[in-house]
């Protein structure tokens, strides 16, 4: 009985031991990248505002993010008297579990899955993470405040409007596969030797303004407008509660990026990852890091104390055996061809993790850039750009590239050749959208007419 | 009040109105249908302050009220007690004050901007604009000493001499300062977002604005061309050629079209200014003690937020008998109802904005 047990826990384990210990490895690791996420971020902002952001905490402000986690942690835990407790309690933990929990279905390499092949990987994502909604819904109703409930109510409406935009743009790509499955969709991008962002531009367009709404990010941060709400939904919020939200946040940020890098991007695929006299691009990655390393060496004479000294030699040294194992797949076979096929699935892992992340990297900054340059829209503009521009827009689309896949299936084009059906398909959807543009402005100009009259008959 | 009416409380501690402004706003759903500003919470009591200093000691206090804008509180203080006592400050005097009071200009106009940009979203410009206030305010300290409450004037001209380099410093920041502008203006102005976000909103006509006695960029931006440097000019404003910029509609988009302008215009009246500053006296004969004749006068200047005016009782003691201080800030303050009516919260924020109130003004 006891044996039996035992070996059914066993049995149990060899099958899941690896997606727990990666889940578990998420959860533990998923906090400091955020850390150093919001690092990069303030970096970034400071060199768009000519100044240096944060240089006390560390070498160049590389500790901060644990300097500020520390802070939350240790900050008073404040419950305002007439909030719902339980809710309040439990909304943050909502909206950072759904993060977490979308997380699992992504691939970041080949080998790197949490939930392995889920046939409804991209749904599984996309509705998992959209569950994190209801964590800010709740925690702004709970808090029993107006601003709190006017920033959740912002944010529902939002989401519920972009939801759509989003998953028409992701239809368009998915008519490309076929398939739900995360893996089958990269494989697909390998075999057709072409990234989705070039057969379907409008999708790629549609879906990152999209998410960059979802994510409650600038210029559509409405929910937490600062200088409007306050904090939004966040505003009776503080320590460790406030910081599971903004872990929620940036968890979402890294969710809709992956999607896209899946979707659009190539997931894990090196730029012309089919084309062979580009095979040089294998040593991009650990040249790379090896610069970046050596740069660090470089400025370690020039920082001011000892300890930060040697904190920029180990980051250095990070640097280099990042390098090293980025190499050792590419290089290994150089030496000695016999080892090619051994060191093949290491390749695929290692670089296809590499990829992967730089392109997730490359679409948050894209964010982060937005967010530094332009102003924020107002609630009706918002609305009104999901609802009378980008819905329609991406049905549009999603008809324009059926029709574009069906003159390709009779043309039997494939690859870089469905270009010729796609292309003018993208441009008839952009027309189509400098069309829905138009008749927007003209009701406006018309509304104006007659809003101008009675303005002030109240 | 009726059920579906939701009256939210912004401020006093609110990120973005400027201070100590509590706006209690009266909401359906995002829309705004009735607003009242509750103010004071800055009082001092300045007026009474006044009225138990010497007309010299009394002078540093009028620094505190608009805060980013000292310079300009400053000289219209120093001019009417000069107005009181029948003395006129000495050219050199004159055209230095003209200088400095146009700097002035350019920094409150510079912190306005940055602000008012922030509140509706754009983060970036602030920074550009405090770096280009921080050089004014690095002449303000050469000159002076201080940065931000300078009491750069004293009452019959100045206190201090122009330092060796004033000319060149000023002429250099005018410089950079032109292609500056043009970088804020490639940020916001054809922006799409920023003129759906400040176009037809809070818009005050020319019938409205004179009503409510509003005055400054506020009032130009409505259409009408009043500006106290061209219509009763002070300092040495009537040797300078500048433009009067005028808006149309009086909306959001056309204050931020006219500030902007305006300091164009004050960076072209510095660079006239500085390639002649005459020599001579610095300070007219004015006495140690200050004992004004007993009467009464109202001396008005166009400060950066509108005509600040100093109404000056005096008893023929050394203490004013009563001052009484026309603060731009709060008599703007006077039409934001009529500005935020039937517009959304986040319009509030940008008409508290574009209004470019300073509280230590509004509550003295």
């Amino acid at each position: 009985m006891m044996n039996a047990a035992l070996q059914a826990t066993l049995e149990f384990l060899k099958l899941y031991w690896a997606p727990l210990l990666c889940g578990v490895a998420v959860v533990a690791i998923l906090p400091l990248v955020v850390g150093y996420i919001v690092l990069v971020e303030r970096k970034i902002m400071a060199d768009m505002q000519a100044r240096l952001g944060p240089m006390r905490v560390g070498p160049h402000g590389l500790l901060q993010p644990i300097a500020d986690a520390v802070k939350l942690l240790i900050k008073e835990d404040i419950i305002p008297e007439n909030a719902d407790k339980l809710v309040f309690w439990l909304a943050p933990v909502l909206s950072v579990g759904a993060g977490l929990l979308s997380l699992a279905g992504l691939a970041i390499g080949p080998a790197f899955q949490i939930a392995q092949d889920i046939n409804i990987g991209i749904l599984f994502v996309v509705g998992i993470s959209a569950l994190g909604i209801f964590g800010i819904v709740l925690g702004g109703w709970a808090s029993n405040s107006h601003y709190s409930l006017m920033g959740a109510l912002r944010s529902s409406a939002q989401l519920v409007s972009y939801e759509t935009a989003a998953g028409m743009a992701l239809v368009s790509a998915l008519l490309f596969t076929g398939t739900l499955n995360i893996k089958s969709i990269v494989e697909a991008q390998s075999k057709e030797g072409i990234w989705f962002v070039l057969l379907a531009p409008v999708a790629f367009f549609t879906y990152l303004v999209a998410s960059i709404a979802e994510t409650n990010r600038a210029p559509f941060d409405l929910p937490e407008a600062e200088s409007e709400l306050v904090a939004g939904y966040m505003t009776e919020f503080s320590g460790f509660r406030w910081s599971l939200y903004f872990l929620a946040e940036y968890t979402n940020m890294i969710v809709v990026a992956s999607v896209a890098t899946t979707l659009f991007l190539g997931g894990w695929l090196r730029p012309f990852s089919g084309v062979p006299w580009l095979n040089f691009l294998d040593f991009v990655p650990p040249l790379l890091l090896s610069a970046i390393g050596a740069y660090c060496v470089l400025r370690m004479p020039k920082q001011p104390t000892r300890v930060q000294q040697l904190f920029m030699l180990a980051m250095a040294g990070l640097c280099f055996v990042v390098a090293l194992v980025l190499a050792a797949p590419v290089v290994l076979p150089v030496i000695k061809p016999s080892l090619r096929a051994a060191v093949a699935p290491f390749y695929a892992g290692i670089h296809g993790g590499f990829w992967f992340i730089f392109k997730v990297s490359l679409y948050i900054y894209f964010f982060m850039w937005l967010r530094f340059t332009i102003p924020r829209y107002r609630f009706d503009q918002l609305m009104r750009l999901g609802w009378h521009f980008l819905i329609p827009l991406s049905i549009i689309n999603v008809l324009l590239v059926g029709v574009a896949l069906i003159a390709g299936a009779y043309f039997h084009l494939q690859g870089w050749g469905l270009l010729l059906v796609t292309t003018p398909a993208a441009v008839v959807a952009l027309v189509a959208a400098f069309l829905i543009l138009a008749v927007e402005k003209e009701r406006d100009a018309r509304q104006e007419q007659t809003a101008a009259s009675d303005f002030y008959a109240g | 009040m009726g059920a579906d009416e939701l009256v939210i409380n912004m401020g006093p501690q609110h990120p973005s109105t400027h201070g100590v402004l509590r706006v209690k706003l009266k909401l359906d759903g995002e829309r705004v249908i009735g607003s009242e500003c509750v103010i004071g919470y800055l009082h001092r009591g300045v007026e009474k302050i006044a009225e138990n200093r010497t007309y010299q000691q009394f002078a540093p206090y009028v620094d505190r009220m608009d805060y980013v804008a000292a310079v300009s509180s400053g000289l219209g203080y120093c001019e009417a007690v000069e107005k009181l006592l029948m003395v006129e400050a000495p050219p050199r005097a004159r055209v230095i004050r003209t200088i400095l009071t146009e700097l002035q200009r350019i920094a409150s106009h510079l912190l306005w901007l940055g602000t008012h940009a922030l509140d509706i979203g754009a983060l970036t410009p602030l920074f550009y604009c405090f770096r280009e206030r921080e050089e004014i305010l690095k002449i303000f300290e050469k000159y002076c000493g201080a940065r931000l409450t300078t009491h750069a004037f004293r009452i019959g001209g100045l206190q201090y001499e122009a330092y060796d380099t004033l000319e060149k410093d000023v002429e250099r920041f005018c410089k950079d300062f032109e292609s500056r502008i043009v970088e804020y203006e490639t940020l916001l102005t054809q922006n799409r977002i920023w003129i759906g976000r400040t176009k037809g909103v809070g818009v005050l006509t020319a019938e409205d604005a004179i009503a409510f006695g509003v005055t400054g960029p506020v009032l130009r931006a409505s259409g009408v061309k009043w500006d106290i440097r061209k219509a009763m000019p002070y300092a040495a404003y009537d040797q300078y050629k500048f433009e009067i910029p005028v808006g149309t509609t009086g909306d959001t988009y056309d204050r931020y079209l006219v500030r902007m302008e305006e300091m164009r215009q004050s960076r072209l009246i510095c660079l006239q200014a500085i390639e002649n500053i005459p020599s001579g006296p610095i300070l007219a004969k004015v006495g140690k003690v200050l004992k004004p004749p007993p009467g009464e006068v109202y001396h008005a200047i166009e400060a950066p937020k509108g005509e600040i005016g100093y109404y000056i009782v005096s008893d023929g003691t050394v203490m004013p008998y009563r001052v009484h201080i026309r603060p731009p800030s709060f008599i703007n303050l006077q039409a934001f109802d009529r500005m935020v009516r039937g517009h959304l919260v986040a319009d509030v924020v940008a008409i508290i904005g574009t209004i470019d109130i300073v509280l230590g003004e509004v509550d003295r």
